[in-house]
Formats: structure tokens, sequence, C-alpha cells
């Protein structure tokens, strides 16, 4: 029995229900397990390969490496799901704020 | 277990209010300390006013005088105003969501100690060879080459009590999503509850750049680092940026729970439910984010250029539109309300012109090239006296006249409280007023004394007395509350008799359990729409049952006095002193040996008996 118990907040979905949304979830993490492992590859790959320049190289890097943090958080921390909304509001509060200090700093701070 | 029956020594009264994790004790211990230092920063004031009455003045050295500036600010900002509005959140922000203490009262305690402590680091400086002498920014170029070790209190104590805020601002975020009572949806909080959830917001974000650069500060100057040594390859205009990252943040951190406070009045004392509540939190939020978005007006003159300057000038300016609903919705408020004028009122009232003078000013200066003319002159001093003083200030003497009767369930006197505001209010216009017009006339800010001849006399004169009525104003509130505690006139639940939220529907002060049972709330108003319908009590969400409260704890002291000393390590290893990384290590280790224990050591908390409870309110039903 504790292997069936749902990730959903409503106890009483039906059983079978429950089953195949856990069956969806697995198969979803399973996916972005793999593409995870994938993008991992693909930034070592570039990085060893002398042929490409690094001002290709580094922004793809940054991208999957955005694109793997959205994958954690909304596939494995269960972001997606519902009652994440508070959450997900401080989350992109806070990037909003970082991003926009990075910003200014790069525009006439650094730069 | 409650010790609010029982008459006890002195002795075990301190002890209870150093070990309590209380919200309604620490209100208190904020209040008493946070009004402590805004005496101190008062004098300081008093000080610098009596300093610059007359031209060519030498009641004080520069030197004195720009140590007496620095920490004037920096007291009043840190020590003062943000800790007694961190206190009237924790004695009523709980009540007003229905719950019976915050998420974690252990570091509540916890925040308020570092805070303390902090400012007592501070503050040792005026004993310990000088206080810090870099203004309350303290702009690297200035305090890198500060002799002594003023500047080092400064970071080490701003350190210390800024993770006090932090812990404090995280606290509320957390009690506010998770411990609301059953109905009170966010749409229903009280608009002193929203602004709090927001400014711990702006807590949990503006800190955190704060402490950064303090840190960077602290390398530079105590292990010889160069972040911001431009001879050494390092960048000053790095602090700048950090500073007022967190620095235009704070100021709203400042205001938004005046707003909140001043929300609560009008309404109640308009008999009125709050105009426009929906756009007011709107326009909370949006200030909230608004205000990460501006800090560069503080740098126009930095020379960051047309675009930057531009784009800062632009976003200050679209402040000024959510602050512009609020003041409609208050004043609207107030419109076909029956408004009766208690001293809270009055400070609401007068609140309105006075801080929109200094919103107007904050417009002027948000004008870019206009700023060329007015930074760094007393036009500045004068905007963000308008605005913290004529809003901050006096949002802080009328919210705890109206809270008064809740925290110790006694009444400020009414007359005693009129005299104050008056001579406060008048004093306040007298000393900041005339600043404006000395700031055009070219008196720049942070001059320890002027020539004569330069049509300055008269409105520093001026100014000085204006200090002089407030200061006897204060005097007033202070016998105010000597004569209201030695009378000891107990009052009832709703003491000002138009209460409309949660606080007002159980005791003054209310049991150290808040809530008998969690109220079940129907909507905004929710004690008045009780009343309404005739009912004196709210009603319970919850069958009697056994209460669940924590235990008190001395480990936040053990914790803070830990940092305290290894902050003195810090301070003098600079001197190559041989004890001071020893001290530094002690220090540390009653710190972590402190959270060690209380990470091993399982406290439960107790439990307060449902029949305890029955009995309480047998007795109650007698009486
Ligand atoms: C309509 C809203 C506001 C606008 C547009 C505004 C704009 C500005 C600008 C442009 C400056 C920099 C002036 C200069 O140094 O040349 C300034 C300074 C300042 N403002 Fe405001 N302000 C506003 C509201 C507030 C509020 C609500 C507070 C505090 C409660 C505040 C506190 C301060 C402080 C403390 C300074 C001086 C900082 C220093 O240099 O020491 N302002 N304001
Ligand atoms: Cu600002």
């Amino acid at each position: 029995m504790t292997n069936q118990q749902s990730n959903s907040a409503n106890p009483n979905l039906n059983l079978a229900f429950r089953r195949k949304q856990n069956a969806e979830e697995m198969k979803h993490q399973v996916i972005t397990f793999a593409m995870m492992i994938f993008f991992t590859v693909i930034a070592f790959v570039m990085v060893a390969m002398d042929s490409i320049s690094s001002w290709f190289t580094i922004p793809v890097i940054l991208l999957l490496a955005a694109i793997q943090v959205i994958f954690q958080l909304y596939y494995f921390m269960h972001m997606k799901h519902k009652g994440h909304e508070t959450i997900a509001l401080f989350i992109y509060s806070g990037l909003t704020v970082g991003l926009i200090t990075v910003l200014v700093f790069l525009t006439i701070v650094w730069l | 277990m409650s010790t609010y029956a029982k008459k006890q020594g002195f002795g075990a009264t301190l002890w209870d209010f150093m070990t309590t994790v209380d919200h309604k004790k620490i209100a208190i211990l904020y209040l008493i300390s946070g009004g402590l230092f805004f005496i101190l920063g008062g004098l300081e004031a008093v000080f610098i006013r009596i300093q610059l009455a007359i031209p060519d003045n030498n009641f004080m050295s520069a030197g004195i005088f720009n140590e007496m500036i620095t920490m004037h600010g920096t007291t009043m900002i840190f020590l003062a105003a943000m800790p007694i509005l961190l206190g009237i959140m924790n004695a009523v922000m709980p009540l007003q969501i229905g719950a019976r203490d915050v998420a974690f009262p252990f570091l509540n305690s916890l925040g308020f100690w570092l805070f303390f402590f902090g400012g007592v680091v501070l503050n040792l400086s005026w004993f310990l060879g000088g206080a810090p002498d870099a203004g309350w920014t303290s702009y690297a170029s200035l305090a890198i080459h500060s002799e002594g070790h003023g500047v080092d209190f400064y970071v080490l104590g701003l350190q210390i009590s800024g993770f006090g805020t932090l812990i404090a601002g995280i606290n509320f975020l957390v009690t506010i999503i998770n411990m609301r009572t059953p109905g009170m949806t966010y749409m229903r909080m009280p608009m002193f509850t929203w602004t709090t959830f927001v400014v711990s917001a702006l807590i949990l974000f503006a800190f955190p750049p704060l402490t950064v650069g303090l840190f960077l500060l602290l390398f530079d100057r105590m292990f010889g680092a160069n972040f911001f040594d431009v001879a050494a390859g390092g960048n000053t205009i790095i602090w700048e940026h950090l500073f007022w990252i967190f620095g235009h943040p704070e100021v709203y951190i400042l205001i938004l729970p005046a707003f909140g406070i001043f929300s609560e009045i009008f309404s109640t004392f308009s008999r009125k439910r709050l105009f426009g509540y929906s756009s007011m939190v709107f326009a909370t939020v949006l200030i909230g984010f608004l205000g990460f978005m501006v800090w560069a007006h503080h740098m126009f003159t930095v020379g960051l250029g047309p675009i930057a300057n531009a784009i800062f000038a632009i976003a200050t300016m679209a402040i000024a539109v959510p602050t512009g609903i609020k003041i409609f919705n208050w004043i609207f408020t107030m419109w076909g309300g029956s408004v009766t004028f208690t001293v809270p009122m009055l400070y609401a009232v007068s609140f309105i012109p006075s801080f929109t003078m200094g919103g107007v000013t904050g417009i002027m200066l948000g004008a870019a090239p206009a700023d060329y003319q007015y930074h760094d002159s007393y036009f500045v001093v004068a905007h963000f006296h308008y605005v913290i003083v004529g809003g901050v200030v006096l949002g802080i003497l009328a919210g705890v006249t109206y809270y008064w009767p809740k925290m110790f369930g006694t009444m400020l006197n009414e007359t005693l409280g009129k005299f104050t505001f008056w001579l406060f209010l008048i004093g306040f216009h007298l000393t900041f007023f005339v600043q404006h017009f000395l700031g055009l006339m070219g008196m720049p800010r942070r001059v320890f004394t002027y020539l004569p001849g330069q049509g300055w006399e008269t409105s520093n004169l001026i100014s000085s007395i204006g200090a002089i009525f407030m200061s006897v104003g204060i005097i007033i509130l202070l016998i105010n509350i000597v004569i209201t505690s030695v009378k000891n006139v107990r009052v009832g639940n709703d003491p000002w008799g138009d209460g409309r939220t949660l606080e007002w529907a159980i005791p003054s002060p209310p049991p150290f359990y808040n809530f008998k049972q969690l109220p079940l709330v129907r909507g905004l108003d929710a004690y008045w729409i009780e009343k309404m319908e005739g009912k004196k009590e709210m009603t319970p969400a919850e069958p009697l049952d056994d209460i669940h409260m924590p235990n008190g704890s001395i480990i936040p002291i053990c914790i803070t006095i830990g940092l305290f000393i290894a902050a003195f390590g810090a301070l003098y290893n600079m001197d190559n002193k041989t004890w001071s990384v020893p001290v530094i290590i002690i220090g540390l280790l009653i710190t972590f040996g402190s959270m060690l224990v209380r990470s091993l050591k399982d406290d439960h908390g107790f439990h307060i008996h449902k029949e305890e409870l029955m009995d309480d309110k047998d007795k109650e039903v007698k009486a």
C-alpha cells in the first residue's frame, strides 16, 4: 500500500486513476532523467571538441543548465503539482531581483 | 504555567523575558529596546541640531560631528524604526490571522537577540575608540580610509543585527502562509498583515545584498582584501550598488508597515471598511516589486550614463502611482465615515499631507537631471525626513498608541497624547520644512558648520527650535507611559470600541495561547461582521481541545553572545593582537555549541489541557 500513495492532495481519487497517474509520473521522470543525462553529455562533448568556439559553447551550456534546473524543479521536486503556487511566486520574485542585479552589473559596472 | 496571573519578582520576570518565545513578549522586548535606541538616536539628532543652530559653532568638533550623523542615521533606521515596527508586527500580526504564535517561536527569540546585541556592538563603539564616521551609507571610499575601529563596529554590528532581521522576516512569511485560521483567505487578511507579508518578502530579498556588501567591506578592512580599493584594482562603485540594492527596498520596509497601521486606523475610526481593499493590496505588492528596480536613483550623479539614469528615473516615478492609489483610498475611507479624532486618528490624518509632501520631493529628486542640483544638499535631507518622520515615525507613534491597550492592557492618556501629537507635528514641520529651502540655497548635507552671511542662519535656527518641540513631545509621551503604567487601569477586549479585526475579539493583553479555540473567519474585518450580527465573540472553528505550546529557551541568547564575543575578536584582529584569533574561536564555539545543543536535545513543548482551559472559562463567567 505504501507504494500506492498518491501525489495528489485529493484523497478521494480512485485507486485505478491514481495508479495510472503514478505510471504517467514515472514515465515523465524517466524521460526527464534521460534528457538530463543527455544534456550533460552534450555539455562535456562540446567542451572537449576544440573545433567549437567558446562563444558558442558557453551560451549553449548555460541554456542546457537552465533547462535542467527547470526539469529538476518541476518534475523531481513536484513544482508542477498543485499547491506550489506560493513557492513558485517566491522563486520567480527572487530570480527577478537577482537577474536585474546581474543585468545592471553587466551593463554599467563591469563592462 | 500562565505567567500573567502570578505576581513575580524582578529576577523571575527578567529570566522570563530572556527565555521567552511568546510573540507578545518578544514584541514588548522589541518595543522597549527599539524605544531606547530611538531615544539615543534622538539625542544624537538634538546634538546635531545644537551644533548647526548658529554659524561657526564649536559645540562639537568635525570628527565628532561625523560620528554623530553616522550613528544617528544608522541607529534610527536599523535599531529604532525597524525593530519598533517588527515589535508591532510581532504583537499584532499573529492575532490578526488568528494564530497562537508565529511559525518558529524559537527563531523569533533568536532574531530579537541578534538585533539587540548587534545594536549593542554598534553603540559600544562610543566607548571603545570612536564611533563609525563614514555616514549611514558608509560609502567604501570613505569607509576603507576611516581611522580607528569605528567602521568595523558598523560592519559587525549591522551584520549581526541584519541576521536577526532576516530571521524575523522569514518567520513572518512562513507564519502568514501557513498559520491563518480557517476562513482567513489571503484576500480577507487585514491590511496590516498584508503589509507585514510584503515587507517580510522585501526583507528576504533585500538583506542578502547588504550582507554581501558588509562581508566584502569586512574583508577589505580587516583581512586586507581589495574589493573596493580602486588603487588595487577594486571598484568602489560596487559598494554603492550593493548598499542601495538593499537601501531602497529598506525605505519601503520602513514605510509599508506604517501604511498598514494607518489603514487599520483609518477604517477603525471612520467606522468604515477600508476603501478599495483589493486595490490597496495590489498597490502594496506593486510597491514591493518596483522597490527593487529603482535603487540607482541614489546614484544619478555617480556617472552611470544617460541611458541608465533615464531608466531608473522612469522606474522611480512609476512608484508614485501605487503610492497615489493608497493616498486616495485612505481619503475615500474617511469620506462619508463617522470619523472620531482619537490620538491615533490625528496621527493618521496628519500623515497624509506630511507624507505626500515627501513623496512630491521624491519625484523631484527622481528627475535625474534635476537631481544634479539637489543631490547631497539639504533638499535630500528634507525629503527623506518628510517620508521617514512624516510617514514612518508618525506611523510608529500612531501604532504604539493604537495597539498599546492590546499589548499592555491599559489605555494611554488621550489628553497627554494630544499634547505629544501637536508638539511633535509642529516640531517636525518646523525642523524639516525650512531644510528644503536651505538645500535649494546651496547648503550641502553632512557639513559640521557653515559661515555666516549666506542667508542660512534663520532657517537653521528655526530648524533647531523645531527639534526642541519634537523632543518635548516625546518626553510627554514617556511621562504618559509612566503615568498609565502606574495607574494600571485595565481595559476590556475592544477598548477603542470600533475594533474590526480578530485581535480585538480577545482579551487585552491576550492569554499566552491567544485563542482558546481558533476563530472562524467569514469575511474581511472578521470581528466587525460578527458584531454587526449582534454577537460578542467569534464563532469557533474547532472544538475545545488541548493546545500545544513551545517551551521557553535560553539558547537564543547563548547563540547571540557567542557571535558578540567573536565580533570583538574579529574587530581587533587587524591590530595584530595575539588574543584576537582565540577570541574569535571561543565565540564561534559558543555559537555553534549552542546550536548543536538545540539540534540534539529534543524539546517537544508542552500541552495545555482541555480541563485547564475550561476552568479558565468558568472563572470568566463568574467574574
Ligand atoms: C514617491 C516615492 C519616493 C521617491 C520618488 C523617492 C526618491 C528619492 C531619490 C531620487 C533620492 C536620492 C536623492 C539624492 O541623493 O540626490 C531619495 C533619497 C532618499 N529617500 Fe526617497 N523617494 C521616495 C520615497 C521614500 C520613502 C518612502 C522613504 C523612506 C521611508 C525614502 C527615504 C529616502 C532616504 C533615506 C533617502 C536618502 C538616502 C541618503 O542618501 O542617505 N524615500 N529618494
Ligand atoms: Cu530610494
